[in-house]
């Protein structure tokens, strides 16, 4: 019988029950000579299987890679990414959002402010994180270290991965919306350079409240969306479960943001997806953030804040009659 | 008719009479207090019921001739059509349903904008239809937005909006997300130019739309009883799972928790409006902007 493994997806089970045999062959303790011959076979189908099935995945399966419960969050990365940082916490005004990680951070000869969304792994910790949803103090929070980033002339860095901005009474009480249309406000026209990149699941306002930047990258299975493939589904085909029909109409995947020019890049991931690597999928990371902050680095601001403006107000497709 | 009705004073009898259906054209029932009056008493009324003042939704071209001198008032940016990039299909075809609603509504998109004087001041006023798609922001939306502004910073005018949306419009996927982002950017332009942004939020007035445009006035009017927030209604319902405060994302709800200036009833918007943008617009001078 084999065992669901709650922690993948459905498409992934077969890769699991492979490993699982090749674990049964390495712990039996009578190892034959025909052990090792096994394990070489059943390696060589397992990257066989892992090829076929990632190598042609539906946006579907995307979107649900995007959002594994074994994906590395900002928290993942900082330790092995940043080679220091500070964690700065609370908005000044009302409270701390443990669902923005904000702060100091450096790595190699490069300093920045980072801003970063973070889900909870555990019950317990995606509680405390509101599964990644900030508030109106998170983006509040955001807000003043971007304003610190622009006061020493550091750029900002952010990590998007969330649902979306919290729907709630609290936050609704203490104006979610303002708190989003300022932060695209102020971004729109931030004199430092910005650069996001969205690791996981970017959930429309609540994504875009830390992404208006100069450099927008998507790692290569994360999405990018308006609206959530199963909301969409139930709005539009009065169904939720239609959201594998959603996320394809949506367009929400990295190669296809890029041909409609609305991302700058794709950050490749570790084959099987950034959760079977995370040191491989950090090394990525890393050689792309550094690379954008480098291109940025050197240009005048005033260059920056054009290209910028000029990029913002590019979007969007219409007709003139 | 029993004698019972025959003693009934008349608009109780006509409230008994027309209960479920009200025939179109000549009575409106209000959608608040249910109280029925002549249609045309209630159109020369800007729609609000007289007895309990429910602000009832009215289209743009309804609210410009509102708000609008009649005079000197022309549309621009009337040529912007939407198109469907994405080729999105949903039960039927976005080109489809845009082509459909264009004729049932006779607007090509979901926003006009207007260039005219309010009570003899000049101004550009954008609105919202909201029988459009719901009044959603895409790409149609965000790009007369910014022209709009454009066109304040070049004839150095104030700017109105009067919102009416359901957020973002889905069918146009990222491309309508980024509109916030572009209708935004281009209100920091004209507040670093020092002319004024009034936002009017009539009902209703949610998500991608409250979370950008709506929220940046410099001044920032509720029409009563407007229905205002981030998140519907009922996705806070469902992730709460409680049941919501009476008045909540209300006009008067907003007031209270500080995110609007102030409520105006839309029989006195059009001699305020002109009022306010007149002080703001009384020591207005390019060269102390410039300093």
């Amino acid at each position: 019988m084999k065992e669901f493994n709650p922690n993948y997806l459905d498409f992934e089970q077969p890769l699991l029950e492979i490993e699982g045999r090749i674990k049964q062959i390495k712990n039996d303790p009578e190892k034959t000579a025909k052990a090792d011959a096994k394990i070489t076979k059943l390696d060589k189908e397992h990257s066989e299987l892992t090829r076929k099935i990632f190598g042609n995945l539906t946006d579907w399966q995307i979107s649900q890679l995007a959002r594994h419960p074994l994906r590395p969050y900002t928290l993942d990365y900082i330790p092995n990414l940043f080679s220091s940082f500070t964690e700065l916490h609370g908005d000044r005004m009302f409270g701390d959002d443990a669902a923005l990680i904000c702060g100091i951070a450096k790595i190699d000869e490069h300093n920045f402010m980072f801003i970063g969304h973070q889900k909870g792994r555990d019950a317990k910790e995606k509680v405390k994180r509101n599964f990644g949803m900030p508030k109106p103090e998170g983006y509040r929070k955001a807000l003043r270290v971007m304003k610190l980033a622009e006061k020493f002339g550091l750029p900002v860095v952010t990590f998007i991965d969330t649902p979306g901005a919290y729907p709630g009474i609290d936050a609704e009480s203490r104006n979610q919306s303002q708190a989003i249309a300022e932060n695209l406000y102020i971004m729109s026209n931030l004199k430092v350079p910005v650069i996001s990149i969205i690791i996981g699941e970017g959930g429309s306002g609540g994504a875009l409240a830390i992404g208006i930047s100069d450099k927008l990258g998507m790692l290569e299975n994360s999405i990018y969306s308006v609206i959530s493939p199963e909301g969409c589904a139930s709005i539009l085909w009065k169904d939720s479960k239609k959201a594998e029909q959603a996320a394809d109409a949506l367009c929400i995947t990295a190669p296809k943001l890029v041909k409609f020019n609305l991302v700058d890049l794709i950050i490749p991931e570790p084959l099987g997806g950034a959760h079977r690597d995370y040191s491989a999928m950090t090394s990525s990371l890393k050689m792309n953030l550094i690379s954008m902050l480098e291109d940025l680095k050197d240009t005048d601001i005033d260059e920056i804040l054009y290209k910028r403006k000029e990029k913002i107000s590019s979007y969007g497709k219409f007709e003139r009659s | 008719m029993s004698w019972l009705d025959k003693i009934l004073p008349s608009r109780i009898r006509a409230e008994k009479e027309n209960k479920g259906s009200v025939p179109e054209g000549l009575w409106h029932k209000c959608l608040n207090c249910d109280t029925v009056i002549y249609r045309a008493e209630f159109e020369k009324n800007l729609n609000v019921c007289p007895k309990c003042n429910n602000h009832g939704r009215i289209s743009a071209r309804t609210r410009a001739d509102i708000i609008l001198d009649a005079e000197d008032r022309i549309e621009i940016f009337d040529n912007i059509m939407p198109v469907d990039m994405l080729n999105f299909k949903d039960k039927e075809k976005y080109k489809d349903k845009l082509l459909s609603t264009q004729k049932k509504t006779g607007e090509k998109d979901a926003m006009l904008v207007f260039k005219g004087n309010i009570n003899k001041i000049p101004a550009i006023v954008c609105i919202f239809e909201y029988s459009f798609f719901g009044g959603s922001m895409g790409s149609v939306v965000g790009e007369k937005f910014s022209l709009a502004v454009k066109k304040c910073i070049e004839e150095k005018k104030p700017l109105v909006c009067f919102s009416a949306s359901g957020g973002a419009r889905m069918q146009e996927s990222l491309f309508s997300l980024f509109q916030m982002a572009k209708t935004s950017a281009a209100l920091n332009d004209l507040s670093q130019k020092g002319l004024p942004y009034i936002s009017v939020l009539t009902d209703p007035t949610m998500g991608g739309v409250s979370a950008s445009l709506a929220m940046l006035g410099d001044i920032n009017i509720g029409e009563p009883n407007a229905l205002i927030g981030f998140a519907g209604p009922r996705v806070i319902e469902q992730t709460v799972g409680e049941k919501l405060p009476d008045g909540f994302q209300r006009s008067e709800f907003l007031q209270d928790h500080g995110a609007i200036d102030f409520i105006l009833d839309r029989n006195n918007q059009k001699a305020k409006l002109a009022e306010i943008i007149s002080s703001l617009m009384s020591n207005y001078s390019s060269e102390r902007i410039s300093k």
